[in-house]
């Protein structure tokens, strides 16, 4: 232990004392009109000084912690899945089981985790079209929850204004989300990556601002409530049906009433979504497009030299990225019954970017992966809920030092010639 | 002079008032940019933090019986510089420096998390509910016509101007100047190359993020004092104004940055002016569209030649 260890020990200590006196130790108060401060409790001084202790036997013993950490096994999930040659006789029957028990699963378990289970699936929804966009293409959209209001309120809307049914207008939704990703997109891809950043997220906020105040239309803060949920070639899941001589699913196949069909019957409309999504994006990653989205992302001067359309290549991923972001929110809003813009704040944005990079910026697998977790962790730790939002800006910066490629790394179909 | 002309000319100094404001936080972001070319996204949270910093300390200070404005406010604005400059520090020691050289979506998504922890820390620790201050520095000149419309110029606000205009002169010696601006200059010129020349760059970095931090404390006391409120979520909107203030004047120039700032508050003060004030944002993001549109290295920025 030199003494250059020593000195940096107090630093950091002293640098904790410095950040926590002020802002933990003293609380500013209002004291009838005028402000006022008080110090901490006795009880949080002490855990200003365990943090502070903390740090300095940290920083004292820096070496001993950095080979704990390190003895610390990184998950290998490769080293877990079968070997490949195995694994292409077994892929298909390991989809196959996986989706039998997506279906089945919701008949065994409670309410509650069902629909958990199709908020998950929202969030996988979301996180794989952004991974298009910042996974595949890699243009950083830190806007991403503007699409997925525009599904939402367009289902909204025309399901309030025009009485219009859930399944005339999940297309409409993602098409609406399109257009505004095209719009957007148009102008702002020609842009180098760090501006479209900003621009998008500025975009989210426009989208929100015009949400909160177009008051007459929206109903600004106060939401839409009262939408209708999606039905079964037309046959309700209501106790009664809402219109004279509609006949509901129970009424029709003849079974008592029980509300948690209507739960089940959206967590299977899910269930299909996902997969036709996850299947859709299969297929273009393997198209020309996807590779040329790929390209583009590793060298653009390359692509362009190459002859591909930058702004159309771009433009390509930015749209579908967003169509199925309205997917998402058409879904969100049918099953929320309720939404307001609060439901579409930025730090949506940053949740469905975290899943994006937590699960490995492009795979898929990641990103279910990590849409699980997200979604699954806040549920678990209940009554850390307070902390929950300090926890989770923690979890990104720790994960960006620990695991930058996410937790399933993005692996593409390769062959590698062997040295003799 | 008509009615209407004295409505624009006061809007026009209340557009000023808060754009140098703008301009004083969007320097740490385009000073950042320049040197190691990432988004600071924490930067609008060192604000908020100088914001609570000046809060704690004037209500301390009133608290022991001390009177006199003036030693209150320069008490505060010591201690908001330093506490802020140390969090600005730390952020980039904890946060960025370990990721220098990655991906650099990599530095952006640990920024993003890094604002998201220091905005709930301060939920955490000084609730999230509005904390307000009696104005502290009231009165100021009136002008006009009584009898049509009376322009107010508050002491405050001249306050303000004369904060940031002081600041901004001493930033410009010091960089145009100082030995350590020359070295900050070299480092946005290139980075390697200071290097190789022997200039500690790390140094240099954590310096830029000391200074930016500082000028955001600045910016932290005179809005606060100016709006008389602080909540953990002023960060936030904050840095995102700012940092459209430092892409319009042209990231990386930090003159850019100064008068992107004071085009964006002026905008945004003629906006509030016709249209109903919720839409300013809107009108802002806006001329960031359109400006990046026609001239996407900003106003004074330098075009990026790209190198193959």
């Amino acid at each position: 232990m030199t003494s250059s260890k020593l000195y940096n020990a107090i630093f950091a200590a002293g640098i904790s004392l410095i950040l926590a006196s002020l802002m933990i130790g003293i609380k500013l108060d209002t004291d009838g009109s005028t402000l006022a401060v008080r110090g901490a409790t006795a009880t949080q001084w002490m855990w200003i000084g365990g943090g502070i202790a903390v740090v300095f036997f940290s920083q004292l013993f820096s070496a001993q912690v950095d080979a704990l950490f390190g003895a610390i096994p990184k998950p290998n999930i490769k080293a877990m899945l079968p070997q490949d040659q195995k694994m292409t006789t077994l892929k298909p029957w390991l989809i196959a089981a996986l989706i039998v028990v997506m279906l089945i699963w919701p008949f065994m378990v409670s309410r509650g985790s069902v629909d958990l289970a199709t908020l998950t699936l929202i969030y996988i929804m979301l996180g794989l079209g952004l991974n298009i966009v910042v996974g595949l293409a890699g243009l950083l959209d830190l806007g991403f929850v503007a699409f997925y209001a525009v599904g939402a309120y367009t289902y909204a809307l025309l399901s309030q204004y025009f009485g219009m049914s859930f399944w005339a207008c999940l297309p409409i939704s993602a098409a609406m989300a399109a257009a505004f990703g095209f719009l957007l997109g148009f102008p702002v891809l020609r842009l180098r990556g760090d501006y479209l950043a900003i621009v998008t997220l500025g975009f989210g906020e426009i989208i929100r601002i015009l949400l909160n105040n177009w008051t007459s239309i929206t109903g600004g803060p106060n939401g839409i409530s009262g939408i209708a949920k999606p039905g079964l070639f037309g046959l309700e899941f209501n106790r009664r049906a809402k219109e004279e001589g509609a006949v509901t699913f129970h009424e029709y196949f003849n079974m008592d009433y029980d509300s948690s069909y209507k739960v089940i019957f959206l967590y299977l409309i899910a269930v299909i979504l996902v997969i036709g999504v996850i299947y859709l994006i299969n297929r273009l990653m393997r198209m020309p497009i996807g590779r040329a989205w790929e390209a583009l992302r590793e060298d653009e001067i390359a692509c362009r030299s190459l002859g591909l359309n930058r702004t159309a290549i771009k433009l390509s991923a930015f749209t579908l990225g967003a169509s199925t972001a309205g997917f998402a929110g058409c879904f969100f809003a049918a099953r929320q019954g309720f939404i307001s813009p609060e439901s579409f704040v930025f730090i949506e944005s940053a949740i469905i970017l975290a899943i994006v990079v937590l699960g490995g910026m492009g795979s898929q697998m990641g990103i279910i992966f990590a849409a699980i977790i997200m979604t699954i962790l806040p549920e678990i730790a209940r009554e850390f809920s307070e902390y929950r939002m300090l926890l989770f800006g923690l979890l990104m910066v720790i994960m960006m030092r620990w695991r930058p490629e996410g937790l399933v790394p993005m692996k593409r179909p390769n062959l590698e010639l062997k040295q003799p | 002079m008509s009615e209407f002309s004295l409505y624009l000319l006061q809007q026009l100094i209340n557009g000023l008032t808060i754009g140098s404001t703008y301009a004083l936080i969007a320097i740490g972001y385009t000073m950042v940019y320049g040197i190691i070319g990432m988004i600071n996204f924490a930067h609008g949270e060192i604000y908020m933090i100088g914001s609570y910093v000046t809060f704690i300390v004037i209500a301390g200070l009133m608290g022991m019986g001390i009177a006199s404005l003036p030693i209150i406010l320069i008490v505060a604005l010591v201690v908001a510089i330093f506490i802020s400059s140390t969090y600005g520090w730390t952020v980039e020691r904890v946060a960025y420096r370990p990721l220098r050289g990655t991906n650099r979506l990599i530095p952006l998504i640990s920024a993003i998390g890094m604002s998201i922890f220091l905005q709930n820390f301060v939920v955490l620790s000084q609730g999230s509910r509005d904390v307000a201050l009696p104005p502290q520095i009231t009165g100021g000149w009136n002008f006009g016509d009584p009898s049509l419309y009376e322009v107010s110029l508050s002491y405050m606000q001249v306050m303000i101007f004369a904060v940031t205009f002081i600041s901004m002169t001493l930033l410009t010696l010091f960089i145009s100047r100082s030995r350590m601006g020359r070295a900050c200059r070299a480092c946005s010129e290139d980075l390697g190359m200071t290097n190789l020349l022997g200039i500690d760059t790390n140094k240099i970095i954590a310096l830029t993020f000391i200074v930016g931090a500082a000028l955001a404390a600045i910016a932290g006391l005179l809005l606060g004092l100016y709006y008389g409120v602080v909540n953990p979520f002023v960060g936030f909107i904050a840095g995102l104004k700012a940092f459209t203030a430092a892409v319009l004047g042209g990231i990386g120039s930090i003159p850019g940055a100064m008068l992107g700032g004071l085009i964006l508050g002026v905008t945004e003060a003629m906006t509030a002016a016709f249209f109903p004030s919720e839409y300013k944002d809107v009108v802002s993001f806006g001329l960031l569209v359109t400006i990046l549109l026609f001239r996407p290295s900003g106003l004074l920025g330098k075009p990026e030649v790209e190198k193959v």
